[in-house]
């Protein structure tokens, strides 16, 4: 679509529309619409990292009053499916069930109770009487596929739905490899071969909301699950699947969310509150403890992450090689397409003309990975950015030089984009906009590179302090393509207003008010005009949800068609009251202008369509799918100072620019950009969870899982980019991702420039950083 | 036990459970913007104010209110005349989930309270107790700051 020469709505920073009544406190979550008399549901642990259950006798818990229902595998269908709150059919492998006789981590659900109080709930959990046969555990992702290693996943229904390797004998939950070109050749040929070996820690989303869940039964023999979610129709598939039911019968909706950043990607209890819901006959509310979040709901993918790249003296670049060893903890979920995207979303940065990728994710006895913010991204570029960082220094360029002139630009393709999907092939696309060169320009600006970058005197010691800098370019993507889909329904109403009707789902981002703005751009209307209804099963069109930074961009377009389809249909009805051909007619500030100037409102448009004359109700809908998945580009900048005697890495200012096309509301934008990279920063410097040999989690409270708090912000620059993605509502790419991609790869390249050592083990805890310098 | 306290200005009379959290009490009472977010004391979701001092309700037995003065978001303006801190919250966009948000700006009122013009440390300071994880706290400590310069004399 081409760029309108100004807009009126889309662009500005209109306050979002959910936070006066947020900021007064309003009962607006899942805990604060629990009736009374409702259960109290909670879930058994497993306390051993591996074990078959041998027998389960939850007799006395049932026999105790106040208890209205107890699960476990004995009592529950076994339906294999996943967690993963993906499209149908899900990429992640079919090796999960409500409750089994076998448990795969420390905090595997063993059973389940609803009970009138919370105490009564637990009492009954203590009566559960369980004889385990403990089995050995598999710890470590790099002992996972020897031979001889236990098998995780020895159930003989466990399966992949869709053509993909899947090897549970060998504890391979999934495996990815493609190859472009003569890697092997080009490496041989190549002057400089660099190679590194990059872990990321186990990490978390921990949202300040934990997953919770009120399942309600209703008169009508239907299920209503008020629901902590990013996937509400994923959801309900996902429920009706596991309880054997029609989707008709389940109700989902999502209420304001308490933050998600992909843990609700996952339909992690709500089948459970389903079922405690159904067999009891009463509403159960179900929400984890903060313990339980750490340990039972999902993790970013630990990895061991092994890059490879050649380049020639002149600096021209040879090939690369990404090896990935992901581990998904004790089940499949999203194991495959988290692999994939670490060289979908990493790749294609650079003009590379030999490739080689392969990515295995395997099982291991520790907590389950899942969908985090930046996908897998955020793994790969850590090593990607950290070797283009070594190879500038042996090229004795500035990294921004190599950045500029190796990076993808507009017009390009890349060979990944058609081999790498998720799962199948990938989409072919070009790049149809890109403003990385004017992120770097404007970033360095920012941080004062020029000044810092090899001036000995600025990085001169000041006793134990040494200064550094660093930076690193990302690309993310917008949308799965050919995969996601959204749908919007917008009708006019008699005052002029319109009642907009998307599944999409705000889960704290200011989605609704993004897509009340591109409404409301069409309509020539103000954002007080649209009345946003989004996430309810009953009531809105199906969208995939919230995921794979697609809402802006892709339900985005669903709006602006539904709007446009309604602004037709308004055009017609003024034509008539205006005597004016309707293809003249404009929409703006709330009326239809006809080219002398006469005008008449939406609102007597409204009236006279429902009142008047040929009546019908005036309403625009539209589904959207992108066949393409447009990167938005960001450049980062990192100005640390480390502590030789103690270790301690001080991020004292962070610039991030980026190119998200239009950004609909800059705000917003700023918002997302900041919340990831201070999340991003916060994981490269202290997030880790740490496990005991027998494979439980050490430190799963806030006061031992470190995350930042005020007094850890650095000096926090944003700056965004604009630029115009033809294929986007109004320009627009996404934008909630990319940014927390890029603090581990800068603070390291900066802690290198400051002490000369080089960081390839996250976090970079001030032992890490005493040891590397000690080795010097 | 029966508890007597004054809630945002008005005089009640609570039953409590034996044993119960002053967080626990506060929600079943209908104080819904008091947040559990992991009933420890570290995440700050659940601040109140008691007797004007910042304190977190999940680490109260609702026992300890006994004769006290709370105050929660409720408490502190409507939507036709919100706080300036819930005003500036709005439009300094330091708003995303939201769940944070009733404990943020309590921490900042009981900062405001007693230092009306503070400086960007002293805000800091104030709300470390507080996790967001939305925002990246930076619009929320520009909040605090538009609030106090709106709020000066």
């Amino acid at each position: 679509m081409t760029k309108p020469k100004s807009f009126r709505v889309v662009g500005k920073p209109v306050a979002k529309k959910d936070a006066p009544a947020l900021a007064l406190g309003a009962p607006l979550f899942c805990a604060d619409r629990v009736p009374p008399r409702c259960l109290v549901g909670r879930i058994l642990g497993s306390p051993h990292a591996h074990a078959r259950i041998r027998a389960i006798d939850i007799s006395a818990a049932e026999k105790l009053p106040g208890v209205h229902a107890v699960l476990c595998h004995t009592n529950v269908p076994r339906v294999m499916r996943t967690t993963a709150g993906q499209g149908a059919p899900e990429p992640s492998p079919y090796d999960f069930t409500t409750f089994d006789a076998k448990v795969r981590f420390v905090g595997d659900r063993v059973a389940a109770v609803a009970a009138e109080t919370a105490a009564i709930a637990e009492e009954a959990l203590r009566a559960i009487r369980v004889e385990y046969e403990v089995l050995e555990p598999v710890l470590d992702p790099r002992q996972a596929m020897k031979s001889g290693a236990p098998v995780i996943h020895d159930e003989p229904d466990a399966h992949a739905v869709i053509p993909v390797p899947y090897e549970p004998q060998r504890n391979l939950a999934s495996h990815v490899d493609t190859m472009v070109g003569e890697p092997d050749r080009a490496f041989r040929e190549a002057d400089i071969v660099l190679e590194g070996e990059f872990v990321t820690p186990y990490a978390q989303h921990t949202p300040i909301e934990t997953h919770c869940c009120l399942a309600e039964p209703l008169l009508d023999g239907r299920l209503r699950l008020t629901t902590s979610t990013q996937v509400p129709f994923h959801a309900r598939r996902i429920v009706a699947q596991a309880l054997e039911l029609p989707v008709s019968r389940i109700h989902v909706v999502k209420p304001r969310i308490g933050g998600g950043f992909g843990a609700k990607q996952e339909v992690l209890i709500e089948d459970v509150a389903a079922l405690l819901a159904q067999r009891s006959g009463r509403p159960v509310y179900l929400e984890l403890s903060r313990r339980e979040e750490f340990v039972s709901s999902r993790t970013r993918h630990s990895m061991v992450v092994g890059l490879k790249i050649g380049a020639q003296k002149n600096g021209e670049l040879a090939a690369v090689d990404l090896r990935v060893l992901s581990n998904t903890g004790a089940y499949g979920s999203h194991a495959l397409t988290v692999s994939c995207n670490c060289g979908s979303k990493v790749l294609p940065l650079y003009r590379w003309p030999h490739i080689r990728f392969t990515a295995d994710a395997v099982y291991t006895n520790l907590p389950v990975a899942g969908a985090y913010r930046g996908y897998g991204a955020t793994q790969a570029a850590f090593a990607m950015e950290s070797l283009m960082d070594e190879l500038a220094r042996r090229l004795g360029c500035d990294p921004i030089e190599l950045r500029l002139r190796h990076a993808i630009r507009k017009g390009e393709t890349s060979p990944i984009f058609r081999a790498l999907g998720e799962g199948s092939e990938g989409v072919e696309q070009s790049i149809g906009s890109t403003g990385l060169e004017r992120c770097l320009k404007l970033g360095a600006r920012a941080i004062g590179w020029k000044k810092k970058w090899g001036n000995a005197r600025w990085h001169a010691p000041q006793g134990a302090l040494r200064r550094g800098i660093g930076m690193c370019a990302l690309m993310q993507g917008s949308s799965i393509p050919q995969v996601d889909m959204g749908g919007a329904f917008l009708k006019l109403n008699e005052d002029g207003s319109f009642n907009l009707l998307v599944g999409a789902t705000d889960l704290g981002t200011g989605s609704d008010t993004v897509l009340a703005q591109v409404a409301a751009e069409v309509l020539g209307v103000n954002v007080e005009q649209i009345v946003v209804t989004s996430s309810d099963t009953d009531l809105t069109p199906f969208d995939v949800g919230a995921y794979a930074s697609s809402t802006t961009y892709l339900s985005g377009m669903a709006v602006r068609k539904a709007a446009e389809n309604a602004a037709a249909q308004i055009r017609k009805v003024a034509a008539r009251l205006l005597s004016a051909k309707a293809s003249e007619i404009r929409l703006e500030n709330g009326s239809a202008v006809a080219p002398g100037g006469k005008s008449v409102t939406l609102a007597r448009v409204a009236c006279h369509s429902l009142y008047e004359h040929d009546q019908h109700q005036i309403a625009g809908f539209a589904s959207h799918i992108s066949e393409k998945s447009p990167p938005p580009f960001s450049a980062h900048f990192a100005e640390v100072v480390v502590d030789t005697e103690t270790g301690l890495v001080k991020v004292e200012k962070y610039v991030a620019a980026v190119d998200c096309g239009t950004a609909i509301n800059p705000q917003l934008a700023e918002g997302q950009t900041e919340g990831a990279v201070l999340n991003g920063i916060s994981y490269a410097l202290c997030e880790e969870y740490l496990f005991t040999e027998q494979g439980r989690m050490r430190n799963d409270s806030f006061r031992e899982y470190k995350i930042f708090c005020t007094r850890d912000v650095p000096q926090l620059t944003t700056i965004l980019v604009p630029t115009y993605e033809p294929t986007g509502p109004f320009g627009a790419k996404s934008v909630s991702e990319i940014g927390i991609n890029g603090p581990m790869p800068a603070i390291s390249n900066a802690i290198f420039d400051a002490v000369g050592v080089r960081l390839r083990q996250a976090p970079f805890t001030p032992e890490r950083v005493l040891e590397a310098l000690r080795r010097g | 036990m029966q508890i007597h306290v004054e809630v945002n200005g008005r005089t009640q009379t609570f039953e409590a459970m034996p044993g119960e959290s002053l967080l626990s009490l506060l929600r079943r009472e209908g104080y819904l913007s008091v947040k559990r977010g992991c009933e420890e004391g570290d995440c700050g979701a659940c601040t109140i104010l008691l007797d004007g001092r910042s304190v977190r309700a999940c680490l109260l037995l609702a026992a300890q209110a006994e004769g006290r003065r709370i105050t929660t978001v409720e408490g502190l303006g409507s939507i036709e005349r919100p706080h300036p801190l819930q005003q500036a919250f709005v439009d300094a966009g330091a708003v995303q989930c939201g769940f944070c948000t009733p404990g943020m700006i309590l921490s900042a009122k009981a900062l405001l309270d007693e230092t009306p013009r503070p400086d960007e440390g002293q805000v800091r300071e104030a709300l470390d107790g507080n996790l967001c994880r939305c925002t990246g706290y930076k619009k929320i400590i520009e909040a605090v700051l538009l609030a106090a310069q709106r709020m000066k004399p």
